[in-house]
């Protein structure tokens, strides 16, 4: 077990540092410049120069590229100001340290995420076990057909929709926003509860069709048939032994959304104005704000990599046979 | 029923031309070891020795069976020799040319004459094809034009195994599975191969139909005069199919004999426990085969005991079975058989009840 | 078939009457089916899997059953313990097992009956046990299932058991997961597990089919080693008549979903009377066969059940068929004297088979 995870930590770090490197180079490929983009209109070229010199611009790529992978793991100075390991730098449009930003924007994306994922893996798997249970009989057709509408819809489409029902118009609920958990819990579920049940209806659809089809596949295995001949209970049969065969196929596709919705889910914060890892990405982007870029992408790929540590490692929870080669 | 196909070999008594002749194929210490574990990370952790130095010869026209139970490196020794896989040593001979490392640039003008027909009828075949692509495929990959065209070469052989010739342009999943290890042969045949290598032909399929296919295939060893390295794991298809029969037991061959020998006169006490094991068999006085019950699991071939790889489940093993390999050796002249263990003898009558006797010497001659 | 049986075979025949075929038995059997249908509806119609099966079999005795793919021996017996689906097959007929109607009878009964009274073991042992869960936790569920034991008790058991089927340091394999046994050690578990509640009806589906034969033996001899100590019944299902012929007290003959012949082995397998039973046997190489011979299998390849053939299932590959039977489906019976022949001699043993065909013309056939 030890092996397995020292091997898997070396494996996250060489792809974290390919991720790094790779977005760095790409940043420096596209033709936008932003030193010219932070000088404004009334922009001369001393200024541009001093805002040049400022961001480190000024520099080779290559020293540019160095300056910032030392910095993440023995700090950096910038002129009089020390930012201690891990420095992710500074902002280029405001200043502010990327790794506070970051801090203070995540705990918006785990909320959401978190909660969005207890909605949909509780609806989707619950109601996919009872569709494959049920198989070829009107409740299956019935959400199946349903599930087909839900995973069809766009978060875009459905999210304006239901906020100008559900909460303009029927009053239903609350008005989508973030508010911090320890603030105010009760704020805190309220505001998400749109964003969270928006982004659930097209998740859930997809897990209650995977959920159905490996359950399908799960109860015709032979063992399953081989646990009905010993006399044991439907419940037994499902809740014990078939829903074992048929969890790895979700699981590892949990584990893929996990770390995407982590990493921000960006139309959702988009659509609800949740200011989370994903509005960031795209405000990042749009100013060309390298070292913010640069942040995102390295939290998003953090997230999506320790998501696969964690499913890799319930795969040798649930079967013995990965456990033990 | 062979009029379509011109014979390559002239069709004699393949019994009498097999020793005098050199050997179509020709297979010295043969071996193969498949590494565990390895890749970027880890270590290498040792090998299966899936083959170990295994060595016999196949006459034209010839055909050799290859009987053990899984695990014993027969299919592996099958695919060796079809050089679809690479050996880690030994020699394989085929025409008096040496083919072990032959490059797939050297081993092209000699893939129509050795081909391959696989156990199971459903996954071998490209269920996207019809069954004249997969039948002339190999005419087409070794530049073959036949006179008439391909698809009158097709339709001729799926004449000759039995098909119906209107049915080229059918898909595999039309045909049942008997069916389509007919299909399979006849792709085998349609380069005319010297040599077919036949993986558990019959295995996947029902009694009656097994028989059918066997029958099959008979009919075209003898009229072509195709030989065959034939394997399989039921020692009554062998027999019937074989004239020279190898028996392997976790990657070594313990014996080989000419059929009627080996039958009747097993000297390896692993070929008497195979033949003792076969259900339903009774010998001429109608009594059950006195039975030999071998104890235990079959070793790791990871890990194979050292000396004779039998000895841990054999009843005659001694304190030297462990120390010495026993070799292949011919026990007297030329009908003899080959075998390795250190107290090769035939099934002794007298100790029916012992724990080694087996079949009464002779008792069911052919 | 050689004509001379093993002694104890005969000697067990003869203590019980021999065959329990044709005349019944004063006592009511073990198991009494008869008239069984079992039909499953597909996308292209309604598959007769299993049309019109007639059989019984006595405590303690082995049945075998034999056909091949498709002939609807494994439907036969899933329908025994009502495993298919019922959202998906009809299931006819009458199967009274020790006085109980096993057809129609409400799940919940069924499901006390399974694994306590009626076990089932499966052809292939690694994908029949799970995967998920160690040997002992798998023996020791069946026996808390259906007893009271607690955890410990069963685990107790499921030692005993391991140690039973022949498995060294049981204590310590039942924690081992199937994937850690041989094939060979994982059938021996799956029997242990079948066993576990001492039933009186063991259904053994093509047990041995994934084994080699030397473990084959090995697993056979276990079975009846068994079979002797706990009285259990067994039906064998196989398509190897060899492995009938060491095990089996009767043979019943499928095919396409229909007995065709039934009768004690040594009837079936020495004085054979149904053209497939005849196709069947002269299909199988023989290590005492004669090499030279080809050998005659039976022509064509089996029906669709979807349509099956009119009349007698076996007419369009039987090389006797006659117009007789194109049309009328033949029953199990005794076979009939040759009409005026005045062959008196009635074909030996107690055995049926479903054929039209006379005494005269099968003995003309055989010889």
């Amino acid at each position: 077990m030890l092996r397995f995870l020292v091997r898997r930590l070396l494996g996250a770090a060489l792809i974290l540092f390919i991720v790094i490197t790779a977005t760095f180079f790409l940043f420096f490929a596209v033709p936008d410049d932003p030193a010219r983009l932070s000088c404004g209109k009334t922009c001369t070229p001393d200024t541009l120069a001093a805002i040049r010199a400022n961001l480190g611009l000024d520099q080779s790529v290559p020293a540019q590229y160095w300056d910032y992978l030392s910095g993440i793991f023995v700090g950096r100075d910038y002129g009089e100001m020390r930012c201690d390991a891990p420095c992710l730098g500074y902002s280029f449009v405001n200043s502010e340290p990327v790794l506070d930003t970051l801090l203070d924007r995540f705990p918006a994306t785990l909320s959401l995420a978190f909660g969005a994922s207890v909605i949909f893996l509780t609806v989707g798997i619950g109601v996919g076990v009872v569709a494959a249970l049920n198989r070829g009989g009107w409740l299956d057709k019935t959400t199946m057909a349903l599930s087909l509408i839900g995973a069809s819809v766009t978060i875009q489409f459905l999210g304006v929709i239901a906020r100008y029902v559900f909460v303009d118009e029927l009053r239903w609920l609350p008005k989508p926003e973030y508010v911090p958990l320890l603030d105010d819990t009760p704020g805190w579920a309220g505001g998400l509860l749109l964003p969270w049940l928006t982004l659930a209806v097209v998740q859930a659809a997809v897990y209650t069709r995977l959920t159905r089809s490996s359950m399908v596949d799960s109860l015709q295995e032979d063992y399953v048939r081989t646990v009905r001949a010993k006399g044991l209970t439907p419940f037994q049969v499902t809740g014990k032994h078939a829903w074992r065969g048929a969890v790895t196929p979700v699981l590892t596709v949990y584990g893929i959304e996990l770390g995407t919705l982590l990493g921000g889910a960006v139309v959702t914060e988009t659509t609800f104005n949740i200011p989370g890892i994903g509005k960031l990405a795209v405000s990042s982007v749009a100013n060309s704000d390298l070292p913010m870029i640069m942040g995102v992408v390295l939290i998003a790929a953090g997230a999506m990599v320790l998501a696969n540590v964690v499913v890799d490692a319930l795969y040798a929870v649930i079967d013995p046979r990965v456990r033990l080669s | 029923m062979t009029a379509a196909i011109p014979a390559q070999a002239p069709a004699g008594d393949p019994q009498s031309a097999a020793p005098t002749a050199v050997p179509l194929l020709e297979v010295s210490g043969l071996t193969k070891h498949f590494p565990i574990g390895g890749g970027l990370l880890r270590r290498k952790a040792g090998a299966v020795q899936a083959v170990d130095d295994v060595s016999f010869s196949v006459g034209a026209g010839e055909s050799f069976g290859l009987v053990g139970e899984s695990g014993c490196g027969k299919s592996t020794t099958g695919r060796l020799v079809a050089r679809l896989l690479e050996p880690s040593g030994g020699t394989i001979r085929y025409d008096g040319r040496d083919i072990t490392h032959a490059s797939r640039r050297q081993l092209a003008p000699l893939r129509s004459q050795i081909q391959v027909v696989f156990q199971d009828p459903y996954s071998s075949l490209n269920p996207r094809h019809t069954v004249g692509t997969i039948i002339s495929g190999p005419m087409k990959v070794n530049g073959i034009d036949p006179p008439g065209g391909h698809r009158k070469r097709v339709q001729e052989l799926l004449e000759i195994v039995g098909l119906n010739p209107e049915h080229y342009n059918r898909f595999p999943h039309e045909f049942s599975g008997g069916q389509r290890q007919r299909i399979g042969i006849a792709r085998a045949l349609a380069v005319e191969p010297r040599l077919v290598v036949a993986d558990e032909p019959v295995s996947a399929l029902d009694v009656s139909i097994q028989a059918q296919v066997v029958n099959l295939l008979k009919e075209l060893q003898r009229d072509l005069g195709i030989a065959f390295v034939f394997i399989a794991h039921d020692l009554a298809v062998v027999r019937h199919f074989c004239e020279r029969v190898a028996v392997m037991y976790l990657g070594k061959v313990v014996e080989v004999a000419d059929r009627a020998s080996l039958y009747t006169n097993p000297h390896h006490p692993y070929t008497h426990a195979l033949l003792s094991a076969v259900p339903g068999e009774r010998g001429a006085d109608g009594a059950r085969r006195p039975r030999v019950r071998l104890t235990g699991d079959l070793p790791s071939p990871a890990n194979p005991p050292s000396g004779c790889r039998f000895r841990t489940r054999c009843p005659k093993a001694q304190a030297v079975c462990a120390e010495q390999e026993p070799p292949l050796v011919r026990l007297g002249a030329a009908p003899a058989p080959d075998v390795a263990c250190h107290f090769p003898a035939p099934p002794d009558p007298t100790a029916a009840a012992g724990p080694v006797a087996a079949v009464p010497a002779g008792a069911a001659a052919p | 078939m050689t004509a001379v049986q093993s002694t104890k075979k005969n000697m067990a025949d003869a203590a019980r009457g021999n065959g329990a075929a044709a005349d019944p038995a004063p006592a009511e059997p073990l198991l009494d089916v008869a008239d069984l249908k079992v039909r499953f509806r597909t996308e292209d119609g309604i598959v007769k899997a299993v049309d019109g099966l007639t059989f019984r079999l006595e405590r303690g005795r082995t049945l075998g059953i034999v056909g091949e793919s498709g002939s609807g021996k494994s439907v036969t017996n899933l329908a025994l313990l009502g495993l298919h689906n019922p959202a998906r097959s009809t299931i006819e007929g009458r199967a009274r097992f020790d006085g109980i109607d096993l057809i129609g009878a409400p799940e919940r009964r069924l499901r006390d009956l399974r694994g306590r009274r009626l076990s089932m073991i499966f052809q292939d042992p690694l994908t029949a046990l799970s995967p998920y869960y160690t040997i002992g936790e798998q023996i020791a569920e069946t026996y808390r299932r259906h007893t009271k034991a607690d955890r410990k008790a069963a685990r107790a058991r499921a030692v005993e058991m391991l140690d039973r089927v022949g498995i060294p340091q049981a204590a310590r394999r039942i924690r081992d997961y199937p994937h850690q046994f041989s094939g060979g050690m994982r059938q021996r578990a799956m029997i242990a597990m079948a066993l576990v509640c001492e039933p009186d009806l063991l259904i053994a589906d093509e047990p041995t089919t994934a084994l080699d034969v030397t473990v084959q033996a090995q697993i056979l001899d276990l079975l009846g080693e068994l079979q002797r100590d706990l009285g259990t019944a067994i039906i064998l299902v196989t398509h190897d008549l060899g492995v009938v012929e060491d095990v089996a007290d009767d043979v019943l003959v499928m095919y396409a979903g229909r007995a065709v012949e039934y009768g004690s082995t040594a009837e079936v397998l020495d004085t054979p009377q149904h053209p497939y039973t005849w196709g069947l046997l002269s299909s199988m190489p023989r290590l005492d066969g004669d090499v030279d011979e080809p050998l005659r299998p039976v022509p064509g390849s089996p029906p669709s059940l979807l349509n099956p053939p009119s009349g007698c299932a076996f007419h369009p590959r039987c090389g006797h068929a006659v117009e007789l039977c194109r049309t009328e489906r033949p029953v199990l019976a005794r076979p009939a004297l040759a009409p005026g022949s005045g062959d008196a001699v009635p074909w030996p043993g107690n055995g049926v088979s479903a054929c039209h065909l006379d005494t005269a013309t099968r003995e003309g056939a055989t010889a």
